[in-house]
């Protein structure tokens, strides 16, 4: 009997791993005061570019929605993280279309493959800003195959196009894949997680960082929010 | 076979003179006030350097023609006073053509580049660095903002590193891509780079001047005709020097205004 009971218990591990680790952080990014515009960015001297857009592009520095809501911010588990150390097998794209990269901010776990793919008419050459990682710089002609690379160490990485200064994003190398960035309405979730003690962390390139502690028990959905100051300048 | 040779050279000579007596490949229209000084100046140098390769490569020509064929033993016949006359006289000639180039061209040089801008001048300020121009406008206040090195973020559109923050004449700058400048209004372009040696270089406004790294320059012009001019970079900058540009917009002044207006609500 007692054998059939562990044997029961097993299989559930095995099946619903969904639902013993079902614990979900969700919330949303805001902010107060008053944040910069956004600044319209001028292609003209690209026109392969820019008569991809068909309204003007402006920075992506800092994204708002309604209602105070902040958009870009990278939410993930800075202490507590079930998956450190496992790498994701799939790699993770970096897109250059229209000179500019999509997404603005792309996370990856250490050790997991980045590919950089240039889907202009025009070269690129993607130079990543890393301080504690390696630094490179590569050019990459319209047509040539994606650009394959790695980082070993967390950072967040300032990313720069060496031939359109207006190009600019970043790259979020965490410890864990339990991460996302928030919405332009603030959203942001982070589901499936064990029981357990959590910092979460929430990084914008232009305000900062701000940490919360959140302890998940079981099958439940914890709402964490922050909030950033923003800046007018 | 030398007598083929001096025709054959004759030729070549006539053939490749034709396409610039005709103006085949003539400069684009002038559109600045101080432009026809320096079109002229261009025109009396090919006159020049014209005429004098004409002359030279007929004169080789006629010499082969001549002395062609001679048969060992035939007396060389020299230049009258020997090697040495014939060099002072190439030097005298050659350097007569040039210092008079050099005085006549003068004129038209030190009139854009030696003469001060007017006092109502529109002062503009470009930052070249790899691989873009940028401009900026002193706003309403009619006063730059500083420039702090340090604060240059071009993902952030801040290209010449403006302290909006504490610096008040800094914020309402105007930044553009695009040199906006009115028509028939004098413009004083102040040069600076961020990084390595750039150009400046709009064909139709006769204008080509370097930018260098740790210093200001200025430049000035009025533009007389409104349109869109191309502005690339004539020093080679590095790897995306090939597509470092930016368009002069050539506007009415009432367009100008528009355009500046626009370009700073945003």
């Amino acid at each position: 009997m007692r054998t059939k009971q562990m044997l029961a218990a097993l299989l559930m591990l095995l099946i619903c791993p969904g639902l013993m680790f079902a614990g979900t952080v969700s919330g949303k990014v805001t902010y107060t005061g008053t944040p910069a515009k956004p600044k319209p960015i001028d292609m003209s001297k690209e026109p392969s570019c820019a008569k991809e857009h068909a309204t003007p592009v402006t920075t992506e520095t800092v994204v708002t929605g309604a209602n105070n809501a902040l958009g870009n911010v990278v939410v993930y588990i800075s202490t507590g993280a079930p998956d450190e150390g496992q790498v994701p097998p799939q790699a993770v794209t970096f897109e250059q279309k229209g000179c500019q990269y999509i997404p603005h901010v792309l996370t990856m776990h250490t050790g997991q493959e980045l590919k950089v793919v240039n889907n202009d008419q025009t070269s690129h050459n993607i130079h990543p800003l890393a301080k504690t990682n390696r630094e490179w710089n590569k050019s990459q002609p319209p047509g040539t195959p994606p650009i394959s690379e790695k980082y070993d160490k967390e950072e967040f990485i300032p990313v720069k196009c060496n031939v359109h200064p207006w190009m600019h994003g970043y790259f979020a190398v965490l410890k864990t894949s339990h991460v996302d960035v928030s919405k332009d309405d603030g959203g942001f979730k982070l589901p499936n997680l064990p029981p357990g003690k959590y910092t979460i962390t929430a990084w914008h390139e232009s305000y900062g960082t701000k940490t919360a502690d959140v302890t998940i028990t079981g099958n439940e959905t914890k709402d964490v929010n922050f909030s950033f100051t923003a800046k007018p300048y | 076979m030398g007598k083929i040779f001096a025709v054959t050279l004759a030729l070549i000579a006539i053939l490749s003179a034709v396409p610039i007596v005709m103006n085949y490949w003539g400069p684009p229209e002038d559109i600045s006030t101080h432009g026809h000084a320096i079109d002229e100046q261009m025109k009396d140098t090919m006159y020049e350097a014209g005429f004098s390769f004409l002359a030279a490569q007929f004169i080789l020509g006629l010499f082969i023609w001549q002395y062609t064929g001679r048969k060992t033993g035939d007396k060389l016949k020299t230049f009258p006073g020997g090697a040495k006359g014939l060099v002072i006289a190439a030097l005298v000639l050659v350097g007569t053509e040039i210092l008079a180039l050099g005085v006549i061209g003068q004129k038209a040089w030190a009139s854009v580049y030696f003469a001060a801008p007017d006092k109502d001048a529109m002062t503009i300020q470009s930052q070249a660095g790899q691989f873009a121009f940028y401009f900026r406008y002193a706003g309403p206040d009619g006063k730059f903002g500083g420039m702090h090195p340090d604060k240059i973020d071009e993902g952030n559109q801040n290209f010449f590193g403006l302290d909006p923050e504490n610096d008040v004449d800094a914020r309402d700058d105007v930044i553009s891509g695009e040199l906006g400048v009115p028509v028939n209004r004098q413009v004083n372009l102040l040069l600076h780079s961020k990084d390595v040696g750039h150009s400046f270089y709009v064909r139709e406004l006769r204008i080509q001047q370097d930018y260098v790294p740790g210093l200001d320059l200025a430049v000035h012009f009025t533009a007389t005709k409104p349109g869109r001019y191309e502005i690339v970079c004539t020093q080679l900058c590095g790897l995306g020097h090939y597509n470092m540009k930016a368009y002069l917009n050539v506007m009415s002044q009432e367009d100008f205004d528009k355009w500046l207006k626009e370009k700073s609500g945003q």
